[in-house]
């Protein structure tokens, strides 16, 4: 996929408020593929296909996947092993 | 006051173009919570039959506006977004906007510097935040501005930077112009890379904070190069862009 449209998790930031209730995207989380903790607004966006995928930026794995079907979200978080809020 | 993920409805206050494909918004927005330099809003554009579209777009005003702010916005020729923003929304119009968003490409005082702002294109959005919201609060913290672009006639926010520049209080402003300099040019003329970084990092230092937005290419490229020239990679922050047209 051409580089271009690969952001990064500050895109993906204003979704992950209206799931998580709260902007995680300062948040650190880690990658149940490959154990990298990253900071969620450096995950790679993919927007273009069906639905938002976020991947971690260490392996490429999926950390996070948000599709809509029949006019409901679902949410696909088995690719965070854990995720530190802020609070 | 609404909050920061329900999405409220903004009008459209004032219209204004920066360069011949850039233009900037002033949204009014009553209910606006108020919003951090760096930070970003979504912008959700329905059609009738019901199929939507979001965009996330860069504040470009400082938040000592109350009640409105400035989003500046490149037209991408085959964009779904940008030409409909650009080509048919006037003054009066009505947006559905959804923010303040983002917790991590943002600079406020307390993070003190000094600081290297690195923008490739319509990236300089969110750092313009940050340097008007400089300038509002009176710091004098040393700030660099490395700006790349195309041509003289596609700076961003040329005036204003330069006067922004002349104050006295500490901004400097560097363009790099990629492919047509005017007559004369005496300043950068090609792509940024690790020796520019190094000379506009030099005065600066080594406990500088570096944010760098723009086309992903060029995040990359200032990333890793300020971590090779000495930085610590937490006191970089990097937004990527979508296509742009720099």
């Amino acid at each position: 996929m051409d580089d271009e449209l690969i952001l990064d998790g500050n895109a993906a930031a204003g979704l992950l408020a209206s799931i998580f209730r709260a902007d995680v995207s300062g948040s650190e989380g880690r990658c149940a593929h490959c154990g990298t903790v990253s900071v969620m607004a450096t995950l790679r966006v993919y927007t273009r296909g069906p639905g938002t995928v976020l991947r971690c930026p260490a392996c490429g794995g999926v950390v996070i996947r948000v599709a809509e079907i029949a006019g409901r979200r679902v949410v696909d978080a088995r690719g965070v092993a854990a995720l530190r809020l802020d609070d | 006051m609404a909050r920061s993920i329900d999405w409220q409805v903004a009008t459209v206050a004032g219209i204004r173009d920066e360069t011949p494909s850039v233009r900037s918004f002033t949204l009014a927005l009553p209910d606006w919570p108020g919003h951090r330099p760096g930070q970003h809003l979504d912008v959700r554009l329905t059609a009738e039959d019901g199929y939507s579209v979001e965009r996330s777009y860069s504040i470009a005003s400082e938040p000592e506006r109350p009640a409105e702010v400035d989003i500046t916005v490149e037209r991408i020729p085959d964009g779904e977004v940008s030409p409909f923003l650009h080509e048919v929304v006037v003054v009066g119009d009505r947006l559905e906007v959804r923010g303040p968003i983002g917790g991590y490409f943002v600079w406020e005082a307390p993070l003190g510097g000094p600081l290297l702002l690195v923008a490739g294109g319509s990236g300089v959005v969110p750092l313009m935040s940050i340097v008007r919201h400089r300038a509002r609060i009176g710091a004098t913290i040393p700030t660099t501005l490395l700006f790349s672009s195309r041509g003289p006639e596609e700076i961003i926010y040329r005036d204003e930077l330069a006067a922004l520049a002349s104050t006295g209080d500490g901004l400097t402003v560097a363009h790099t112009l990629t492919r047509r300099q005017p007559d004369g040019w005496t300043g950068y003329a090609r792509r940024i890379d690790e020796p520019m970084l190094a000379e506009v990092l030099s005065p600066l230092g080594s406990a500088t904070r570096a944010y760098a937005c723009g086309p992903t290419a060029l995040v990359e490229t200032v990333a890793n190069a300020l971590v090779r020239l000495g930085l610590p990679p937490d006191r970089i922050r990097t937004e990527r862009f979508g296509p742009t047209g720099t």
